[in-house]
């Protein structure tokens, strides 16, 4: 029994680092396969976040599109230091959900990546990796009223003023790996 | 820089389940710009987001998705690394993108009392402007009739005993009845976010509000 989960743990951990290498592939050398890869996983994915978000089949289907797209086109933006590929997909997803049924702009924050020389570190790129997957982990394992309360939120079913800030969540490792990997690329930068 | 006054957990979580108004997505930006701890507590609450997707069940891809989204991207560049551009004037990038430039850019208008203005273009469920308060002046006391983010670009004012610097947001909302000061020794110049009507305590600035659009 311990050995499965073992097993399982292990097999979750190289699929999470082989999106992380499937963007690399992508980005360095406009991987056909390795984006087709991704898109069989996340494309899905982001139909039934849209589908859940309020969106018509199509909509969602051509946003998916879209999504993916970005993907592509952005994959030199991706710092696996500082997201999984699911948290940038998700991201990607979120704002052209504000851009297809809001029809509002997103501003962003300043762009910050390694430029066309540096890389993050292989290790922050793992802990992050491993991080990320512990957080899905420690949601999944959440009382059922309060995972809904989440998904609910990120689906976009709550208005802002309905939004409470969720206590109890597992979220301050990943906030502090982001900020180291944020001084690293600071440091880089300057 | 020393950011004393911070983005909230509500905030950033309403942030990352993209449901503020365009007009408070702008200070957010503005500020994670300038604030890598609130970037990496905004980036947190994006992991969250990416572990529901993660799990939500997917809904299955038409049958030629795959073939068209490849045929798609084969005629798509990809984006070539580079530095990213820093903005070396006041406004941070974001914002500066509203302008369309900096501090130069900007159309004030005056609101009285050697105070100005400049409303910033965004969707209509909240109102983003530039406020410039000279140095010692006050901004008209008012209360909220919803939340009011301020974020100060330059110089500093001070409300309710706490001083407000570059970067620092001040987060009101319907319990607030405040009148911020821009410090003596320079003018202060903010970004201001409210999702309702300001409601002014005098009897004059509410006859003015309809033409300022405060």
């Amino acid at each position: 029994m311990v050995i499965s989960v073992n097993r399982r743990r292990v097999q979750a951990e190289q699929a999470e680092t082989d999106w992380v290498n499937l963007v690399a592939q992508v980005r360095d050398h406009g991987d056909r396969a390795a984006f087709a890869a991704l898109f069989r996983h996340f494309a899905p994915r982001v139909k039934g976040f849209l589908m859940k978000s309020g969106a018509s089949a199509a909509l969602a289907e051509e946003c998916a599109q879209d999504v993916m797209a970005v993907l592509w086109q952005k994959s030199h933006l991706y710092d696996p230091a500082r997201a999984s590929v699911a948290t940038w997909v998700f991201t990607i997803a979120r704002n052209r959900r504000i851009d297809a049924l809001r029809k509002a702009r997103r501003p962003e924050p300043e762009e910050l990546s390694w430029g066309p020389e540096a890389e993050p570190d292989q290790a922050d790129v793992f802990e992050m990796q491993r991080e990320s997957e512990r957080l899905g982990d420690a949601v999944a394992r959440l009382p059922e009223k309060q995972r809904v309360l989440i998904e609910r939120a990120f689906w976009g079913d709550l208005s802002h003023s309905e939004i409470a800030s969720e206590t109890g969540l597992p979220l301050g490792t990943i906030k502090s790996r982001i900020r180291l990997a944020l001084e690293r690329l600071r440091h880089v930068m300057d | 820089m020393t950011i004393r006054h911070h983005l909230s957990e509500q905030l950033l979580l309403a942030h990352a389940c993209g449901q503020l108004p365009e007009a408070f997505n702008l200070v957010v930006a503005a500020h994670l710009t300038l604030c890598d701890e609130c970037r990496a507590r905004a980036g947190a609450f994006d992991a969250l987001g990416g572990a529901v997707i993660d799990a939500g069940g997917g809904v299955e891809m038409a049958d030629e998705a795959i073939e068209a989204a490849v045929a798609r991207i084969t005629g798509f560049p990809r984006e070539a690394a580079r530095l990213p551009v820093r903005a070396q004037g006041v406004l941070p990038t974001p914002l500066a993108d509203y302008v369309g430039g900096d501090l130069d850019a900007v159309r004030w208008r005056p609101v009285g009392m050697g105070v100005r203005q400049a409303i910033l273009p965004t969707s209509k469920d909240a109102t983003a402007r530039l406020l410039h308060i000279p140095a010692g002046a006050a901004m008209p006391g008012h209360g909220h009739g919803g939340l009011e983010l301020t974020m100060v670009l330059q110089g500093a004012f001070l409300d309710e005993g706490r001083r407000y610097g570059v970067g620092d947001v001040e987060i009101a909302d319907e319990a607030t009845q405040h009148t911020p000061v821009a410090e003596a020794g320079g003018d202060c110049i903010c970004l201001a976010a409210a999702d309702a009507k300001l409601k002014f305590s005098g009897l004059l600035p509410r006859l003015a509000q309809p033409f300022f659009r405060i």
